[in-house]
């Protein structure tokens, strides 16, 4: 078995890097959409805060690095990655009840794409620095 | 908005992005001449934040507040963060994850200048 803090050098660098930015972007979308205008669609702004907290989880978890903190970030990733693909199907097959943009709308495409393949990576990641 | 100080935070964020991946590519930590410009680009953003405030404050577009003021502000803590876990790694993958960190400068001025003009 690997060093667990493995799992926050090398290309985790990079990983993790990225994540904070996602936990930076939806921690601050879903701030000003919950703090101005959450009656307009108080479900979509509400998985966008389950986003937030997913994201900073993910982040946080990963950069530490510990044993536990993997099982962590693991646990996090996995339901990052069943959200983006939940959200991403529903968004399509019943826009009307997502009149406002999450993260996870339409797997990410607001923001390249990126939080569909996010997670994959970190679980790739995870995998390969167990 | 001031589109000259924007359009140099642009350039000057992407050649700094540039410069990160180089030398991830040469196999170099980041370095003071890096470091330098990243204050250079934290100085500009400093100002775009004073003429984002001062603007919108006199503006008679429809441009939402709390984004745009999000968007200002949000920026600044993004080299500040990016340099510090960058200079924690002694790999490359230092100077890769503050590219990262510079290419995201770009992205809020235009996410910015998109609120803006909305």
């Amino acid at each position: 078995m690997t060093d667990p803090a493995a799992t926050k050098h090398g290309p985790g660098r990079i990983l993790i890097a990225v994540y904070g930015v996602f936990a930076l972007a939806a921690t601050a979308r879903a701030g000003v959409q919950i703090a101005t205008k959450f009656s307009d669609a108080p479900i979509a702004y509400l998985l966008s805060a389950i986003a937030a907290i997913i994201y900073c989880a993910a982040t946080f978890a990963l950069a530490k690095a510990t044993k536990v903190s993997r099982k962590v970030a693991t646990t996090a990733i996995v339901i990052e990655l069943i959200g983006v693909l939940a959200i991403g199907a529903f968004s399509y097959a019943v826009p009307d009840d997502f009149p406002d943009a999450t993260v996870w709308s339409h797997f990410g495409q607001g923001y390249g794409f990126v939080p569909v393949v996010l997670p994959v990576l970190g679980l790739l990641w995870l995998r390969r620095t167990r | 908005m001031f589109a000259p100080l924007t359009w140099f935070l642009v350039a000057l964020s992407l050649a700094a992005a540039l410069f990160a991946v180089v030398l991830a590519a040469r196999d170099k930590r980041i370095n003071w001449t890096l470091l330098g410009v990243l204050g250079v680009i934290e100085v500009a953003l400093l100002a775009q934040l004073v003429v984002g405030i001062v603007q919108l404050s006199q503006t008679t577009r429809d441009v939402s507040g709390p984004f745009f003021i999000g968007y200002l502000v949000g920026s600044l803590i993004i080299l500040p963060i990016g340099a510090f876990w960058a200079l924690a790694e002694s790999s490359r993958w230092g100077a890769g994850a503050l590219a990262i960190a510079c290419v995201v400068i770009p992205i809020l001025e235009l996410r910015l200048y998109d609120v803006w003009t909305a």
